[in-house]
Formats: C-alpha cells, structure tokens, sequence
C-alpha cells in the first residue's frame, strides 16, 4: 500500500470508482434472471419463446425475457379493457394517490432503478442516478397532480379508452414515466412495450406498480422487439397507440393505423441544430455541448449533434471543443467518475462507425482525442466532423452516436437558414449573451424545443416534441395530457354518411332538363381560388353541381393534381400571413364576417338550393358568428409560461404549424368550411381548402367575400374538384404540414395514409359527424389547438 | 502616463530576473494543451481582452453542478488525492484575536499535518508532507517565518488593508514591502472592488502592478478579487483577466470575511481566465480559492475542476492552493477512517 499511495500521489490519476451492483445481482437472482410479461396484474411464466438482454459494455447476459406474441397482447389488452371501467370509476383524486405512490416508490428505490438502468443500457450511472431517476419521480409527481386536478382542467374531455405504448432503448426508464404517467393521470389503461435492448428497467417499474397496489390491469408490460410492438399497433381494441423511436417506425406505425381510428403521438427522431454565435460563452456553449453530443453516449433524440457555428469564431470553438474532448473519460458505465459508456448494441456501434466512415468519405475531417479506452465492450471515442456541409450525408442522417459534425454560417439569417434545412424538427440550441439574437432565432426555428444557452433541459411540466418529420403530439405539461383525452361528445356522435363518388364531369347531356340552370341572368363561371387570383382549372373542365331536388345550379371546376400543386406553392408562398399580429389577422376576420353580411341574401338564396331555406338562413348567421369567434380568438389564444424547477422560465409559444391542407364536409357546405379554415388561419396558418364537392359553385361568393376583405392573397385557397383525388394529393403532398380531414371515414384512412411520406399532422373527424350548428361541438380551443403546435423556448436567467 | 512607463521597464527588468525554467518539484512541467508555460509576468492591458468576457451564469452553475457529481476519487486514490490537498493547503489564520502562541501552534501543525501513526499506516513518510504554505496578517510573519524555519514552507501574509483594501494606496504598497522585509515569501493582496464596479480596468491594473511591484523579484503574489463583493461572474472574469495582466502568479477567489467566499462557479470563471490567458500569452498563472471550503470532499471537488479544467500542473502548490482553515481536520478524519475503517472524531487530531 506504501509505494502505492506515493505513486498515486504524483500521478493523480482518478482510479476506479465502481457503483456497487449487488443489490441489483441479488435481486436478479431471485428472480432467477428470469422475467415474464406483467398481465391483468400477475407475471407470466417465461416459455420457450424468448430472449436475452445484456449488459452493452461486458456483453454478459442479465436475465431471460420472455418474448409476446400476439396471444400475449391480446391478453394484455383484454385486462386493459377490463380495467377501464373500474379504473375510470375512480375519482381524479383517487388516481392521483397511485401517481403519487408511483412517484415515492421510484425515490425509494432510486438506486436500484439507477444501477439497473445502467447495467440494461450502458448509459453512465451518474446520468441514470442524477438525470433519469430524478426527472421520472418528477414525472409522476406532477401528473398526480395532473389526476388531481382533471375535472376542474378538462371539462368535457374524456380519456381516450385502452393504450398501446412502444417506447425506445435511450431512455427505458424515463421513456416509461412519459408514456405512463399521463396515460393513468388521464384515467386510460395501459400496454406499453419496452425495447428488447433494455426491458429490465419497465420491469421493475411493473414491481413497483404491483407494490403500490395498482389494480390489476390497469398497467400491462409486454416485451419483445418489433414483432411485439406490431401486434400492439395492430390490434383493434387499442385506442391510441404513443410510440417513441425511429422516424422509420413512426412511418410503419401511421400506415399500420391509417385504416383505423386509433389516436397516434409519435415522437421521432432529430438532427438538431446547436447554433452558437459569435457573442456566446464559447466555454459554456462547450459544455453545452458535452451535455447535447455526449450525453447518454449521444444516444438522445434531440442531441445537439449539428453545430453551426459563425465562422468569426469558429476555430477558436473548434480549439476548445478539442480540449474539452481530450478530458472526457469513456469507461465503465458504473464507475462514477465516467461521462461517457456503452453503446447499446452491436448492430448501433457498426452503424455509427460505418456513417462516421461515409462522413470522412465525403470529405469531412475526423477528429477523435487521445484517450484512454476500454478494452472490450462496445465503446466509442467521442468524434468530432468539421468541414461538413449540408450536403453531407452526417448533416442530414441521424446517427445517433456520440459524434458532432459542424458547419458554419455568417449571419443569423444563414443559421436559420441551415438550422432548418433539415426534414426534422425536434429541437434546437441557441447560444448567445444577446437576448435579441437568441430569442429571434428561436422564434425562427422548426423545432418543438428550443434551448437558450443551454441543452437537454426537461422537465415534466414543458412540452416535449417535434416539428416536421420528427413527430407530433407533446409529452409534458397541460399540451401533453390532451394526447391522452377526446372531446366527450365525438365517440358518441354518428358517423358520418359515406360520400358517394360524383357524376363524371360532363356527363349530362345538352338538353337534358335538369342540366340548365336556372336564375341567374349572365353566365358565371366559378373558378379556383389561388393565390388570390381566380384561375381555371388546369383539367380544363367543369363538372355539374345539383342542388338538393336535382336540379343542377351550377358548374364547378374539376381540380386535379396540378391544381393543389399550384395552391399549395400559393400557400407557402403567403407564409407572411403567421408573421402579422394576431390584431392584423381579427381585423382581417372581422372584415370577412361584415362582407359575409352585405351578401347575405345571396349567399343564403345559394345555400337555400342545396339545405333547404331553413338552414340556409342560420348558416349564413352561424358563420358570421364564427368569423367573429375566431377574430376574438386570435390574439386570446395564448401560450403560457411553465415553472421548471430552475432558475428559467420555459415560454410554451403556440405556433402555428405552416400550411395546412382541409377537406371540408358535405352537411354544412358553409358553415363546415369556415369553422375549419378560420381557426387555422386565425393561429396563422395559410390553407388550402378542398370544399364540399357537391356545394363547390357557394365558393364563387365566399372567395369574393375573401377578396373584398384584405385577406392576403394565397392564405386561403379553394380547389374544387372531386374531395378524393383532390385529398389524396394533399395529404401526399411534402410541403404541407398538416392534413385535416372532415369527411367520411373512407377520406379520414386515406389522408392518414397519404400522410406518411412527410409525416405530416393529421387531424380528422374519424369519420363522425360533427353539429356544424353547435358552437360547443364545432368551435374554440379544441379547433385552435389543432391549428397550432406548441414550441417550448427555455429561457434560464441569471447574473 | 509616467508612472505606468516606469512600472513596465522594472517589471521587465524583474521578469528577467525570475527563474527561467517552471518546474515543479523536478516532477510536472507546467504544460497546457502540450505547450511548455512561462511564470506570469506583468503584460501590456489589453482592454479588448477585458471587453470580450463573456459568461452566462446559468450555464455556468449547471457546469458548476456537475464538477462534484461527474468525479469521484475512491480508496488509495482518495487517499491520495486528500494528500495532496493537504501539500496545496495555505493554512490559515486570520481573526482578530491571533496571537504569537495561536500562529506558533498552526505553524506545528503546518510542518506535521498528520500524525506519525497516519502516514506511518499510509506508507507516506518519503512525501514529508507538509502544508503548501501558512497564511497569517503581517504581524505575525516573523513569528511565523522563526517557527518554520528548515522547513521549506513559504509564510503568506494577507497584505495591502486586508480585507477591504481601502487604506491609503502608498500605505497599502508599504505594507507588502514591509512584509517582505519581515520574511514572507508570498503576498496575498486585496483588489479595489470599486475599480471593477466602475470598470476602471487601468486603474485595477495600475494598482496590482503596483502591489506586484512591491513584492520585489522573489516575493509571489496572489490576488484577491473579492468575488463575494463583485458579486456577477462577469465581473469576477474581468477582474481576472486585469489582475493576470498586472503580474500576479496567482488569482485568488475571496478574503474569507465576505458574505460568501469561494463557489465552484466561481472558481470555473476563473479558472476559464486562467486557461485562456495561458493560452493567449503562454503564461502559467495559479489558483486559489479561499473561505467556505470545509471539507474533505470539496476538495476532492476542486482537484478535479483543475485537474479537467487546466490538467495535471495545477494540482501543484506552486499552482493550486486552498485558503483554508478548518478543511485539514475534515482530511485527517477521513485518512483515518481509510487506515483504520472506522470513523474518526475530531479531537483525535491535534488542532492547529
């Protein structure tokens, strides 16, 4: 020992620091490193059909899984659906106690969880013990409180029934507090499936939900890889389907769902920026760094894995990067002195390293520091790519591995610029001592968090997601509970008559007696309304309108793929429309709402042909009303400020989601079309609007009404044509960004599928009818929150 | 304009005159990023260095949270990293009522910070540890310098209307002269905070260059910012930059009589100066935090600031020291309950 401590003395090297794992041996061994699934409360027995997990960085088995097939799911979900009931019985409070015992067992045991966590997944056991263990106590926690206060919250909001949830190896622990906790605190029942890398942590949670006495199935864990997770999204008797994972999945998964009216969050993958300017705390912008790239072997959907960086200061950060790199120690996950550890799979360590090769290929330049490195394990050296351009394939893929590739930009503009050049939109990091500079930049970025001077802050009161291809819905906060909630009355509506397909255009002859039309002393052509301009249909042909006793009043001209080509250019085009105040866009909804007055008796005459002069006449006043609601709505439809535990505020800003495509419904041809597209242009939105095909000749006056109002050319634009085709196109089409469908449940399967190349929001009626006539039904927050995204901007203080 | 002429011709002659090689103890060159360091010597003020700072206290006290959390030094290794906290340790005294007897006692316990039994057990004897320097007011550097006479450890004396530092300048820099004179090889200087508050960067510089001046050729001198009275980070990163500019081997955090002395984000602050100025100027300049840094795993803590901050040459005295009083009696408890594995109580240990 003498010499030792000598030797030591000089050298000061850190030693080993190993966390003690044998607790978590024990407990291992008592169950035999055996593990079934957790059904209607009782664990299964582990058959022939399962699988190992290991521990990534000494590759040794930790325990048999045993693996669900089908059978097993339906199992699951049949105690889910048998829990329902009983659990929904419960008073808000009553499930807040279990959330609330949930929250005290995980701080019980939080050691356990930690060292097991970091045994399953390789991650670092001071960011098991210190980051994830902490924030999923936080998470139930705070949606105890969420259960507690339900009624008084969401009124009129009920939960969405039994859910299927899927969730990914980066965060087992964590993962399962963001899906569960909500679910139970919304008052759903649950099937969640862990990652077959790292089941053991979901298993001990199911533990401690069998200690807390949380009644039998109201919490079901399966396990098994995507097979499992097939059969989950799947079955029929599953409401919603949350899933956290690859952007690959998520595509699978909204096809898979398209045909049904499962509710779907999909929280996916990132590429996000870390934009630092010239004015930042370059040494904290690096720590920032250590915190983004390298943290959690840089394994984390919104790492900050592309640094732009403004050219001005670019070296000198490179410099420092570098430094900061040659002290980050790679090791065992359980020694405490370690920041960076395993990587959790084989299959994960050969793709990170052949896309590090493609990236050097390309012509970037590797970096890796000098550093001490373990022997075996499936280890790697924190990479830095410079001289990478957007063009590169590591700017653009996911790697998901502990390497940073950076560009540079010179001015703000060009950050933005390259910050969203990518079809994600997950996160952003903006670093700078100028508050002007940051806050504009984060206003300008696509992404759902947004970081100032600093990164991978979370906390279970702010909204987490995505932007673009990176998902949708949140997790955390009041925006993440209505993931988990319906409108009371939309399960009990009828559903909607199904839309039979239209005459072929032109079909009527000449002279047939229900082919003229009647009225109107000059011929008026109705058109498309694009970019504020009426233009004829690129098919070149019209197609006969009937009203409602068969006579036909009218032509419409019959859109085609080129038509809703052109209107969405338009729409994209008119994207100044969210940069004006929320006052300019009223007055321009007020001004709609007085046009629709002055043609009253027309348009009413119109509707009268095609709903009867009964409703006709309210219709016309019903939209008056909701051009008024919606121009109220406009600068009262606020964001809110969340109260992370500290020192910062999280600003919850409500975006709007871009350009927005809507097929309108038959029922009510007017009334239906302006509670859809003026909530969306209220929050901001441009549109481009399908109208109801068998009404289409009313839209010569309404865009008359929009032309007369000051409403910027290309914010709303109106193809007519067959709703089908028409809505096919849309919800195909990449550049829109959110799909509403308010047809039949054919039109509601078909955009959900359409939508899947851009993973664009989809919102539909599932097929239901909606009264058009009852403004608690048809208008306000439930509108307009589909109208916007929610993007938290995290703003710390502090001198 | 003067003054400032003739305060940079005797620093250059002075600088001249300092060791050339940096070595310490034959062991650790003081290197950065593989680049051999000079001892600090008095530079030209570059305002533009000063107006350049740029910290973000938030990101700061998050990187701050991690220093602790991110390290752990376990067994032989604790072991020996408490060691050399004890081998960088000024110990202190620095109350009102000090006398003679008091400095004489911190003095013995400055030459056999552990007792035999311990570094007997510990296998330590070839080390003849002892505390990196001991730290008393000018009236007791005499007594100090006669108690430790062989030993080879340096006396500090707190110098220049410690701890305010608002006593007449001519008055202030006669002090360190005096303390020199009465045998204290290093000098432990106050800043006017006001200059920093003003932003009177040529002022501060004039001041410390001033004070290092007085310290003559051999005398080190170690800065005190008084980073409980600046207050912001910012701040406490100008005042560095200045007071490195100006000469002073080493920046120290605080008096220990502010309101609250030495943080690790503080010390990162000024530890981030320390790198860059290296960096900039191939200058090595020390650290010292002082006041509040009790215990045995703080100072586990900020070993390893500097070791991943500024590398393995800072964790030596002529680089690295705590201003600490009360920390030696938490480090040898902790030493005996690693030779003996039970825990120890305080009065097992000789005081100071």
């Amino acid at each position: 020992m003498a010499s030792s401590i000598v030797e030591k003395f000089y050298s000061m090297e850190y030693g080993p620091a190993p966390e003690d794992a044998s607790e978590v041996t024990k407990w291992l061994d008592a169950h035999k490193r055996s593990f079934g699934h957790y059904i209607d409360g009782a664990w299964t027995k582990v058959g022939s059909a399962s699988f190992e997990t290991r521990n990534p960085a000494t590759g040794e088995v930790i325990a048999k899984i045993a693996t669900a097939d089908a059978g097993d799911v339906d199992r699951a979900v049949k105690a889910a659906r048998a829990a329902l009931p009983g659990w929904q019985a419960l008073t808000g409070h009553q499930r807040a106690r279990y959330l609330y015992a949930f929250a005290r067992q995980v701080q019980k045991h939080s050691r356990k969880l930690a060292v097991l966590e970091t045994i399953d997944n390789g991650k670092s056991i001071r960011e098991s013990r210190d980051i994830d263990i902490p924030l999923v106590a936080r998470h139930f926690y705070h949606h105890a409180g969420w259960a507690q206060l339900m009624d008084e919250e969401f009124p009129g909001y009920v939960p969405v029934g039994v859910v299927g949830q899927i969730i990914p190896w980066n965060f087992p622990l964590l993962m399962f507090a963001w899906k569960v906790a909500p679910a139970l605190a919304a008052g759903n029942t649950v099937v969640i499936k862990p990652a077959e890398f790292t089941p053991m942590s979901a298993i001990a949670l199911a533990e401690i939900a069998h200690e807390i006495g949380l009644p039998k199935g109201v919490l079901n864990v399966v396990n098994g890889d995507g097979k499992t997770g097939a059969a989950i999204v799947e079955h029929a008797n599953i409401d919603k389907i949350a899933f956290t994972g690859s952007t690959e999945v998520g595509r699978i998964i909204r096809k898979a769902t398209a045909k049904t009216t499962k509710k779907l969050s999909l929280e996916l993958g990132g590429k996000s920026p870390f934009i630092v300017f010239d004015d930042a705390d370059l040494d904290s912008a690096v720590e920032g760094l250590v915190d983004g790239i390298w943290f959690n072997q840089g394994q984390v959907c919104c790492a900050g894995s592309r640094l732009l960086v403004q050219e001005r200061v670019a070296e000198k950060l490179y410099d420092k990067i570098r430094v900061r790199m040659e002290t980050l120690r790679v090791g065992s996950p359980l020694d405490k002195a370690i920041d960076i550890g395993a990587i959790v799979d084989q299959v994960q360590y050969d793709r990170i390293k052949s896309l590090v090769e493609i990236g050097v290929q390309e012509g970037a330049t590797c970096w890796q520091p000098d550093i001490s490195m373990p022997e075996k394990g499936l280890f790697l050296k924190p990479t830095l790519l410079t001289g990478v351009s957007p063009a590169s394939t590591v700017a653009q893929e996911e790697i998901f591995g502990p390497v940073l590739v950076a560009m540079t930009f010179r001015t703000p503009a060009e950050a933005v610029e390259l910050a969203n050049n990518t079809t994600y939109g997950l996160a952003a990091c903006v670093w700078s001592e100028n508050i002007n500079v940051a806050l504009d930049v984060a206003a300008q970025v696509k992404a759902g968090v947004v970081w100032v001077n600093g990164t991978n802050l979370f906390d279970a009161a702010c909204g987490f997601g995505g932007y673009r291809e990176s998902g949708y819905g949140r997790e955390g906060g009041k925006e993440g509970m209505y993931e988990y909630l319906e409108p009371a009355w939309l399960h009990s509506e009828l559903k909607a008559k199904a839309v039979t397909s239209l005459p072929e255009p032109e079909g009527k002859q000449h002279g047939d007696d229900d082919g003229v039309v009647e009225g109107f002393g000059i011929d008026r052509t109705v058109k498309q309304y694009i970019g504020g301009k009426q233009a004829r249909p690129d098919s070149g042909y019209s197609y006969p309108v009937y009203g409602a006793s068969g006579n036909m009043v009218g032509e419409a001209p019959l859109g085609n793929r080129k038509d809703i080509r052109n209107a969405v250019e338009a729409a994209r085009a008119a994207a100044k429309w969210g940069k004006n105040t929320a006052h300019g866009r009223a007055q321009v909804l007020y001004f709609i709402a007085e046009n629709l007055v002055q043609r009253r008796v027309e348009l009413t005459a119109k509707l009268t042909e095609f709903v009867g002069p009964e409703q006709a006449a309210i219709e016309v006043d019903y939209g008056v009303e909701r051009c008024f609601a919606y121009a109220a709505w406009c600068d009262k439809y606020e964001g809110s400020v969340h109260n992370p535990p500290f020192r910062m505020v999280t600003l919850a800003m409500k975006e709007a989601i871009g350009t927005v495509g809507i097929l309108c419904p038959d029922d009510a041809p007017l009334l239906g079309f302006l509670s859809l597209v003026l909530p969306a242009i209220a929050m901001g939105n441009t549109v481009v609007a399908v109208p109801s095909e068998r009404c289409a000749t009313l839209m010569s006056d309404l865009y008359q009404v929009f032309d007369t109002s000051d409403l910027p050319g290309g914010v709303v634009n109106i193809v007519s044509g067959k709703a089908s085709e028409l809505g096919k196109t849309l919800a195909e089409h990449d550049d829109i960004d959110a799909i509403w469908s308010f047809r039949d449940e054919a039109a509601s399967a078909m955009v959900k599928l359409g939508s899947i190349g851009n993973l664009k929001q989809v919102w539909t009626n599932e097929g239901r009818q909606i009264d058009w006539f009852d403004p608690a039904q048809a208008e306000g927050r439930y509108f307009l929150r589909h109208s916007t995204q929610v993007k938290n901007i995290w703003v710390p203080y502090g001198e | 304009m003067a003054v400032k002429d003739e305060l940079l011709k005797k620093a250059e002659e002075s600088a001249v005159a300092a060791p050339s090689g940096h070595d310490i103890e034959g062991h650790v060159p003081v290197t950065l990023h593989g680049r051999t360091l000079s001892p600090n010597r008095r530079m030209r003020l570059e305002l533009d260095w000063v107006e350049e700072v740029r910290v973000n206290t938030s990101a700061v006290e998050r990187r701050a949270a991690t220093i602790g959390t991110r390290r752990s030094v376990k067994k032989d290794w604790q072991a020996a990293w408490l060691l050399r906290a004890i081998a960088c340790m000024d110990l202190t005294t620095l109350s009102g009522d000090d006398s003679a007897e008091r400095v004489k006692r911190l003095c013995a316990k400055a030459r056999r910070p552990l007792q035999d039994h311990l570094v007997k057990a510990l296998g330590i004897e070839e080390l003849h540890l002892t505390t990196g320097a001991v730290c008393v007011y000018h009236a007791f550097v005499e007594t100090a310098v006669k108690a430790l006479e062989g030993s080879g450890i340096p006396v500090a004396a707190v110098s220049t209307g410690f701890p305010a530092g608002l006593s007449p300048l001519a008055e202030r820099v006669e002090e360190i002269k005096r303390s020199v004179e009465a045998g204290a090889s290093e000098i432990d200087i106050v800043i006017t905070r006001a200059h920093v508050f003003n932003g009177e960067w040529n002022a501060l510089y004039d001041e410390v260059a001033a004070f290092k001046e007085a310290c003559g050729p051999v005398a080190h001198m170690k800065a005190i910012l008084g980073t409980g009275d600046l207050l912001t980070l910012r701040n406490v990163a100008r005042a560095s930059w200045v007071a490195m500019m100006a000469g002073s081997e080493f920046i120290k955090t605080s008096t220990g009589k502010e309101a609250v002395n030495a943080t690790l984000p503080v010390s990162l602050v000024m530890v981030r100066a320390i790198r860059e100025y290296a960096e900039r100027t191939g200058m090595s300049v020390g650290y010292k935090p002082a006041g509040g840094i009790k215990t045995a795993k703080q100072a586990l803590d900020w070993m390893a600031l500097m070791k991943d901050e500024l590398g393995r040459p800072w964790l030596e005295p002529s680089l690295f020291r705590y201003g600490a009083s009360s920390m030696l009696g938490d480090i040898e408890r902790q030493l005996e309950h690693f030779v003996t594995g039970r825990y120890s109580a305080t009065y097992r240990h000789p005081i100071a």
